[in-house]
């Protein structure tokens, strides 16, 4: 859609996963189609519930399923459909061409082994490498990614290391098999600012080094301007518009990107009324036939309650407002 | 200046660090709060900040009375808090109260709202059963939760619905200070500004003294009229909010500043980043001289030898650093403004 077929890594189309629940079927993810570049930088910024994490968490597999399901859709990476593949194929493309790391590192690190013996585990799996040789290289991916004393503190326990340092361990295992493509679900956001900016510039070196993809998925709209080349907005499980950094954030086309840049106080004249959206995100166990945005949307008129879908309306810049693609409204 | 209603006089909170269980032995002392000096006045936001660890949440709660001073005085509207007795404390909570990060883990999951409030609303003053849903129905008024909740449990509300209790809670007593601790981090970026303008209203129509603690300089900017930056128990830097953020003074809050992220890719793209080597240290061994030395960018031999003191530079900030004025070389005024030293506050709302 946004890259040509031919350079993409990784293309979605039409991903639609929902989770049946006793109160009903939640549409977390509701047809969403993407593509990725190789070493492109894509951004996926929304509030809690907007399907962000659950987009990327289908990709991989590791929705639980009952009572997730993953209903349709296509995940072309390399030419392999991520969601239909066998297991065995799967898990050879899972922490070796494609790693993730989580938001919280003390629970994705397992407390009883010392990090040797996690970092190194993909090497082992994965490349079949002798021990040796793959402590060895364990230590220099502790190194590069800034651990001091890394030969010592490789025999170390997680809980032995701060937050920071736990979230560098985290990257270093990810980044071990020297995966084509990243996906970091809100890495940054448990940490301090000046940790986080540490990390940002980290994965930014070791991405220039490996030419890896890199999906970044958080709702700080800071993190995606200095990081991000391309971004997704998500609202209700939809994409509701996707652009180059530099264009959403100069001329966003959707009420919804709009709302998001005037309720940040970082954007805002000090001491103003901060814009603040009315209302809740809705409930994605009824049905939303038309844009999920109307009953919150300061531009909604009676012809938003029909199906909208997302549309290009200016070269690579797509929105899923119906007014916006008439030419109705300019934000 | 205003008379200062809220007073810390080099307010000191320490831990023991001890091991064994039978034989206890003490390993040392963490400093959480190691000196701090501040005064408010009436009316007043002051935001708190700084990296985890460094001391901000210990100084709110030491305020609170939550925590004891290890030594130092606390002294609110010309009350010394840090001497009252238990039952003179009891009585003196109704003038400052506190609302925290997690509104969920702050109400009684089995109380509804109107419990909740009338419950608060009784600690204070008398007040009859007739005249209660009148009461309770003011408060939520005042907080913007409509008064179709009043029957709800905790876990029927969102995030920022819960705050809203939260803060209808601790306004139940009218108190004069209000702490918040990271009141809007658990909440997602449209909520958050609901949050925040209705604490700066609260703050406008009740005349509130507020420190508002937060990790994010940047809602801090937007509510506070002062901010206080602390690093492993210190304030480093204290100063009008707008100038510490476009011109912070103190080696540390440069980095900090330069750290938030700023959502505008084009200013992002161009500005000079100070990214800082590795975490904040141990409050149980601190660095000898400036706690900030070995991460300083800008550090000398003497700053592992002198431990710098707040020193005003103009415009009523101040930092401490011993080398304050030859790294702000750019920044120095020359005399044209009469008021330097004071402490000043810029215009209320």
């Amino acid at each position: 859609m946004n890259a040509s077929p031919s350079s993409a890594l990784l293309s979605v189309s039409n991903l639609r996963t929902s989770f049946y629940t006793r109160n009903g079927v939640v549409r977390a993810v509701n047809g969403v189609s993407f593509s990725l570049g190789k070493g492109e930088t894509l951004g996926i910024v929304g509030e809690s519930g907007s399907g962000k994490s659950v987009t990327c968490y289908s990709l991989m597999r590791l929705i639980p399923q009952p009572p997730g399901k993953i209903e349709s859709g296509s995940a072309l990476f390399d030419g392999i459909d991520l969601l239909t593949a066998p297991e065995e194929l799967l898990r050879r493309i899972r922490g070796k061409r494609i790693s993730m790391i989580f938001q919280d590192p003390m629970t994705s690190l397992n407390p009883y082994l010392r990090i040797e013996d996690q970092l190194i585990e993909p090497l082992l799996i994965h490349e079949r490498m002798p021990r040796a040789e793959a402590v060895k290289r364990g230590i220099r991916a502790l190194e590069e990614v800034g651990v001091p004393d890394a030969a010592r503190r490789i025999r170390g326990y997680p809980h032995e290391f701060s937050g920071g340092m736990r979230q560098r361990v985290m990257i270093a295992m990810a980044l071990i098999t020297r995966p084509e493509l990243l996906i970091a679900d809100e890495p940054t956001t448990a940490l301090d600012v000046t940790v986080q900016a540490q990390i940002l510039e980290l994965v930014k070196r070791l991405q220039q080094e490996l030419g890896m993809a890199v999906i970044w998925i958080t709702h700080d709209l800071g993190v995606v301007a200095g990081f991000c080349q391309r971004v997704l907005v998500m609202y209700a499980g939809r994409i509701v518009e996707s652009a180059s950094t530099e264009r959403l954030f100069a001329r966003p086309k959707h009420p919804y990107t709009r709302a998001l840049q005037s309720s940040i106080p970082a954007l805002q004249s000090k001491g103003a009324e901060l814009y603040t959206i009315p209302g809740l995100p809705p409930d994605l166990s009824k049905p939303l036939p038309g844009c999920p945005f109307v009953p919150r949307c300061a531009f909604a008129e009676e012809h938003c309650k029909q199906p909208v879908e997302l549309m290009e309306v200016e070269p690579s810049h797509h929105s899923a407002c119906l007014r916006v693609q008439r030419g109705e409204i300019q934000l | 200046m205003a008379e200062a209603f809220l007073e810390l006089r080099d307010v000191k909170t320490h831990f023991p660090v001890e091991q064994g269980i039978l034989f206890r032995r003490r390993l040392g002392t963490v400093k959480a709060v190691d000196g701090v000096s501040l005064a408010l006045p009436k009316g007043e936001i002051l935001g708190l900040v700084g990296e985890s660890g460094c001391g901000k949440s210990t100084l709110g709660r030491t305020i609170m009375q939550l925590i004891p001073a290890t030594s130092g005085e606390v002294v609110l509207g010309g009350v010394n808090l840090t001497r009252l007795s238990r039952t003179e404390l009891r009585a003196a909570r109704s003038r400052f109260q506190m609302i925290f990060q997690d509104p969920y883990a702050s109400l009684n999951p089995r109380m509804t709202v109107f419990d909740a409030l009338a419950e608060a609303i009784r600690t204070h003053q008398p007040v009859t059963p007739r005249q209660m849903p009148e009461r309770v129905g003011e408060l939520m008024a005042r907080v913007g939760l409509s008064p179709r909740f009043v029957n709800k449990y905790p876990h029927e509300f969102s995030g920022g619905q819960r705050q809203r209790i939260a803060i209808a809670r601790a306004l139940a007593v009218e108190p004069e200070l209000l702490i918040a601790d990271e009141p809007v981090s658990a909440l997602d970026v449209s909520i958050q500004a609901q949050i925040i303008n209705l604490l700066a209203k609260l703050s406008r129509e009740m005349h509130l003294t507020m420190i508002f603690i937060s990790h994010d300089l940047s809602v801090v900017k937007h509510i506070c009229h002062r901010i206080a930056v602390m690093y492993l128990g210190r304030i480093v830097e204290l100063g009008a909010a707008a100038d510490v953020f476009e011109r912070p003074l103190h080696p540390y809050t440069k980095s900090l500043v330069s750290a938030v992220p700023i959502p505008d890719p084009q200013r992002e793209r161009l500005r000079q980043r100070i990214v800082l080597t590795g975490d904040p240290p141990s409050p149980i061994s601190p660095p000898s001289g400036c706690p900030f030395h070995p991460r300083c960018p800008f550090a000398v031999a003497d700053c592992a030898r002198i431990v710098p003191r707040l020193e005003p530079f103009d415009r009523g900030q101040e930092a401490a650093c011993i080398r304050m004025r030859e790294i702000n070389q750019e920044n120095i005024q020359h005399p044209t403004n009469g008021n330097g030293g004071g402490l000043t506050t810029d215009g209320h709302g």
